[in-house]
């Protein structure tokens, strides 16, 4: 009965007024505002799990998203700098100006790990203000939820309560199931695992995984077939269970490593629709831990 | 005090099967205080990961109750973001004294070909918000003897509603390469179209408008009115607008891995006693002062391809553009019988009709290196020279020229290119063409257009 109420109250929305645009850089974002918003929001996201958040073109069609957009809502953290300047600028929309409401930063809101000690290109790619790769710790995303709903409700103050509604009803699920994530998770503490790119950092300090070695020499750049030798011979003195590595990343390094070292590569969906059980973000989790999972003692 | 555990001792020595006993009980002892400790240790870790779970609210909960509303994105401090492109190339050339393109006017600004070893532009980049209304950029070109400034405009942030406004000096938004400054051009060398309509690219000093529609299809319209004093117009002192420009583009998506914008542009330029260089019919080098109008047309396509979208391990990029250009007006060429020239001083009607395209496909076969071909071809048209097509010859010669590049990027601010290039943009002349480049971007570097 209370189910019916709430959904016959989410469809009202959509006959009083226009919903929410919002503009998801990442699929994660956008899958998090949907769970908010529900039929009160329209999201376009922008990537998929297959591209690189970091190289994205700024496409005229993103272009014409941006236009429309009434949040955007990114990672921030300098995670789109090569793309998302573009879109804001060429887009002619005064609404997701940086400083206003409608740009919503996800990095703002949780404490950022790895921010670098001094900032030089001869280190790669770095992130001034830290790894942005935050979603990967579902504490995060919960985090970031309380403040994309407020955010929401600031912006659309017709469904504030619609926002608050599914809001809780959606933190009292996740809540639950961290809960129940953490105690799967439990002989996943301190296991070894190397990491293609540091897409992970959150998700194993979550779990108390131990990161042994990143296969790319610094952040952003290929990994050589020569430093990749070095990083085999760094393993032997240091096993590790598994290369991580996210849909996008090439697959070629972890193979590579895998063949010469026996240390199995893993696909980690990293994202929604990474692969085809993460479609949501419990299930992104639900996949993530089973995965690891295998590699428990 | 002794007493009792040397009479343990004692015991111990002399009932073996009673001290077995007091050691088990010892153990057991020992087993339960580390049970005991083992399980605070735990209850204490459990308490420590809450507190930094805390902590790490907290720290975030402050960081957002610092910052209740997110700053920039695209830099986060308050100086402008700086940047520095070093460029420099190694060029093995013909030895010809005067490069033109055969059957065209020289364009203004075109800084030659230099053969071995020389220094390309310089640019110093500089940007930043001015306020929340207002966007500004600086772009400067430095040479030996010469500083350019190639941009310096701000855009309003704040119009909304699709629109935006730009004053100031600025790369005119017709055509495709136009926006492009020479290190984001993917040949060493600019295309022949662009050499032959603007020398290297259309600047203008003024105000442009650009409105973005709020559909799906990306569909931007934009005009520009400036000064004007860039080739092919000339500068005058004078009142009101020496140039205008319209454009049109459109855009989007076919799937995930294929993505495209087309557009049409024209430029209207006034030109005032424009000097040009041309060989008469005895080979002697006559100077030629134009005046009147330039119109021209331009339509260009680009169609970029990545593998779902990811263009990290391979994309392909296809570009083309074509303009059609007519000049009216009248010629003077100036007498240079003195040098035994034809010309005598005669100014007459003047009318050119000339076309001509640029076809290119870069494709990146594996990170960091790419491979491109582009096809130049100009067609010089036709010339009415009235009353001085006596002394001026006319040519219905076709330029063209292929070009081979293969580039490696060690990281996105790095590029190192090699250049073939078979250059029969003047007639008789066959060239082969080599380049070796780098080009270097320090600092904060800007996003790249589409």
């Amino acid at each position: 009965m209370k189910r019916l109420l709430l959904s016959l109250f989410l469809w009202l929305p959509i006959y009083a007024h226009a919903a929410l645009n919002v503009f998801a850089c990442e699929p994660e974002w956008g899958a998090l505002a949907r769970e908010i918003g529900g039929n009160a929001v329209k999201v376009y996201t922008a990537t998929t799990a297959l591209q690189d958040p970091h190289r994205i073109e700024a496409r005229p069609s993103l272009i014409a998203q941006m236009r429309r957009a009434d949040l955007v809502v990114c990672s921030g953290a300098d995670l789109e700098a090569g793309w998302l300047p573009v879109l804001l600028r060429e887009a002619g929309n005064a609404r997701v100006q940086p400083g206003l409401p409608g740009l919503f930063e996800a990095t703002r809101f949780v404490a950022l790990l790895e921010k670098p000690a001094s900032l030089d290109r001869s280190q790669g790619d770095l992130h001034a203000a830290g790894n942005p790769h935050i979603h990967t710790d579902p504490r995060n995303l919960a985090r970031v939820g309380a403040a994309l709903a407020a955010r929401m409700a600031e912006l659309d103050p017709s469904s504030a309560a619609v926002y608050q509604a599914r809001w809780k009803d959606f933190s009292t699920r996740w809540d639950a199931a961290i809960a129940r994530w953490q105690v799967r998770a439990a002989p996943l503490r301190g296991l070894p695992v190397a990491v293609q790119h540091k897409s992970f950092s959150y998700l194993l300090a979550w779990l108390g995984m131990k990161e042994v070695v990143t296969l790319e020499p610094k952040p952003g750049v290929e990994p050589s077939v020569s430093h990749l030798a070095r990083v085999a011979a760094q393993l032997q003195a240091t096993p590790a269970r598994a290369v991580l590595r996210a849909g996008y990343q090439s697959p070629r390094p972890a193979n590579w490593l895998a063949e010469r070292t026996g240390i199995p590569a893993l696909a980690l969906p990293y994202t929604v629709g990474g692969n085809d059980r993460a479609q949501d973000l419990f299930g992104l989790f639900d996949d993530t831990l089973d995965q690891l999972l295998k590699l428990a003692p | 005090m002794l007493r009792p555990a040397l009479a343990a001792a004692v015991l111990a020595a002399a009932f073996p099967a009673y001290a077995d006993a007091d050691l088990d009980a010892l153990r057991a002892e020992l087993k339960e205080m580390k049970a005991s400790y083992e399980a605070r240790i735990q209850a204490l870790e459990a308490r420590l990961q809450k507190a930094e779970d805390q902590a790490a609210d907290a720290a975030a909960q402050s960081e957002t109750a610092a910052q209740p509303t997110p700053a920039s994105l695209a830099s986060s401090s308050f100086n402008p973001d700086i940047s520095l492109i070093l460029q420099g190339r190694y060029a093995n050339l013909d030895d010809i004294e005067h490069r033109h393109i055969s059957g065209f006017v020289p364009a203004g600004h075109d800084h030659g070909a230099e053969r071995g070893f020389s220094l390309d532009h310089t640019e110093l980049v500089m940007s930043a918000s001015i306020d929340p209304y207002f966007h500004g950029y600086f772009n400067l070109a430095l040479l030996d003897d010469e500083v350019e400034i190639e941009e310096a405009w701000f855009q309003t942030s704040s119009l909304g509603n699709g629109l935006s406004a730009k004053a100031g000096r600025f790369l005119s938004g017709i055509g495709y390469q136009n926006e492009h400054h020479p290190h984001a051009w993917d040949f060493a060398d600019n295309n022949l179209m662009y050499r032959a309509l603007f020398g290297e690219a259309y600047g203008n000093d003024g105000v442009q408008l650009k409105w973005v529609a709020p559909t799906e299809l990306f569909m931007e319209l934009g005009a520009e009115a400036g000064r004007g004093a860039n080739f092919p117009g000339t500068d005058r002192n004078a009142n009101g607008v020496g140039s205008y420009a319209l454009f049109g583009h459109l855009g989007g998506d076919v799937g995930a891995s294929h993505s495209w914008r087309t557009g049409v542009s024209y430029l209207h330029a006034k030109a005032s006693d424009r000097d040009g260089e041309l060989e008469d019919i005895n080979d002697v080098e006559a100077e030629t002062l134009f005046s009147g109008t330039s119109k021209a047309w331009m339509a260009d396509i680009v169609w970029k391809w990545a593998p779902n979208g990811n263009a990290r391990e391979q994309n392909f990029t296809f570009a083309a553009e074509y303009f059609h250009r007519t000049e009216e007006g009248s010629l003077l060429c100036e007498d240079n019988t003195a040098a035994g020239g034809a010309c005598t001083d005669r100014e007459d009607a003047y009318r050119s009709r000339q076309s001509g395209f640029y076809a290119q496909g870069v494709y990146q076969f594996m990170p960091r290196w790419r491979t491109g071909y582009r096809y130049d071809w100009l067609d010089s048209g036709s010339v009415d020279l009235g009353a001085n097509g006596a002394f001026l010859p006319v040519t219905d010669f076709n330029p063209t020229r292929h070009s081979l590049m293969l580039d490696f990027s060690p990281s996105e601010f790095s590029r190192l290119r090699l250049q073939y290039s078979k250059d029969k943009s003047m007639e008789n002349l066959s060239e082969n063409q080599w380049f070796l480049q780098y080009i270097h971007s320090l600092g904060a570097h800007g996003a790249h257009k589409f």
